[in-house]
């Protein structure tokens, strides 16, 4: 929902990377997002050309790494898959667990061009 | 799907997979929220506040769930008790934060234009318009608003989200993000559950527990004096128990940290 917000903070941070490596411009962002990051990757990625328009991201592709949802049992200590409303232990079916993946918003790596 | 065998590969991103970093590229890591910029204002925020020795709460909820009508009734039984202060979000008006100094207290109201949720910047931005000398509690009352003002922090210590018995009871379910996020739930409006026949409490409290929630879920009618000795002794209890943090050098983030993104991120 606002990922033009979260465009723009990641024209920041990618033009503040190709300054301090003294690049000419950004070619692939590589995001990680996770389903309970509250962010659509469709969405940010319609919103990032508008964000980078004549910064040093403006030719950049996003890359987006789907994080799974994973969960570990607070109860029986078991791991594995979960959906954003039901974080319930697929071994035990207790409740009390904790995210393991699959709430990050991450850039994970950026490839730049023309590094000194 | 793992990050080896190439499982994990569709028609949509196989172009990008094997490709070699081009000759004349380089690749660098970065590991860092796309929050961090807002992350780390929030952090000075918070550092602003502790050194004050102060408890924020950040108020979200729907728009009309009663975010102001619970901060009304709280600074009229807290007063000569506690000192408060009140920041508001708005898109338009100052009504909100007219509704709070008709109280007697200090209220400071953001107008946000278009931006759909409070962040850390605008927070920042009002506290240089506040005395914040000797007050005890600052409340936030954020935009009405279920989805984005879950992600942003604001510095603040914990979260409470409301949910008032005229919405649905699977609100919980319907909005992890802003749920999970919550230190405490508030059913409002219990008043109305006389003449409503399909809310049912315990339903939304399910529905929050499945979203591995231990939040306490307090029930209570702001306007009608129900639940609200609950309420107040459930804050007391926070603003001693941040007290107690503060001078051991500690302090307390909201419900909103990815617990999965720490695992990833450079700190």
């Amino acid at each position: 929902m606002h990922e033009l917000s979260l465009a723009q903070a990641l024209v920041e941070q990618v033009d503040a990377l190709v300054a301090q490596y003294r690049a000419q411009r950004a070619i692939l962002i590589h995001l990680r997002v996770g389903p309970l990051a509250g962010v659509v990757p469709e969405l940010l990625a319609e919103a990032f050309p508008l964000a980078a328009a004549g910064s040093a991201a403006a030719t950049a592709q996003l890359a987006f790494t789907p994080s799974p949802l994973r969960v570990r049992c607070l109860n029986c200590g078991g791991e594995g898959e979960a959906s954003p409303n039901h974080l319930v232990c697929a071994q035990c079916g207790d409740w009390h667990t904790q995210v393991i993946s699959g709430d990050e918003l991450l850039l994970e790596s950026v490839e730049l061009e023309g590094v000194d | 799907m793992c990050d080896t065998c190439g499982c994990n590969l569709t028609p949509g991103n196989r172009h990008l997979a094997y490709q070699p970093v081009k000759p004349g590229t380089t690749a660098v890591s970065v590991l860092k929220g796309l929050l961090s910029k807002n992350d780390d204002q929030a952090a000075h925020n918070r550092a602003h506040f502790d050194a004050r020795g102060l408890l924020v709460i950040n108020l979200m909820s729907s728009p009309g769930s009663g975010k102001t009508a619970l901060l009304e009734a709280t600074l009229a039984a807290l007063r000569g008790e506690l000192t408060c202060a009140v920041i508001e979000g708005d898109l338009e008006t100052e009504n909100d934060a007219e509704r709070i100094r008709a109280q007697g207290v200090q209220a400071h109201q953001i107008v946000t234009g278009t931006a759909c949720h409070l962040d850390a910047h605008l927070v920042h931005e009002a506290l240089h318009h506040m005395n914040l000398e000797g007050v005890d509690v600052l409340f936030i009352e954020n935009v009405g608003n279920l989805v984005c003002p879950a992600s942003f922090d604001l510095g603040q210590h914990l979260n409470l989200t409301l949910l008032s018995v005229t919405e649905g009871d699977d609100k919980p379910a319907k909005y992890p993000v802003m749920f999970r996020a919550a230190d405490a739930v508030l059913i409002t409006k219990t008043d109305l559950l006389a003449v409503l026949d399909d809310f049912d409490p315990a339903k939304a409290e399910a529905c929050l527990r499945r979203l591995a929630s231990t939040a306490p879920v307090l029930h209570l009618s702001p306007r009608k004096g129900q639940g609200m000795p609950v309420w107040l002794d459930w804050l007391r209890a926070q603003l001693t128990a941040h007290r107690t943090r503060v001078a051991q050098g500690k302090t307390h983030r909201p419900a909103i940290q990815p617990d999965g993104e720490t695992l990833h991120t450079v700190l």
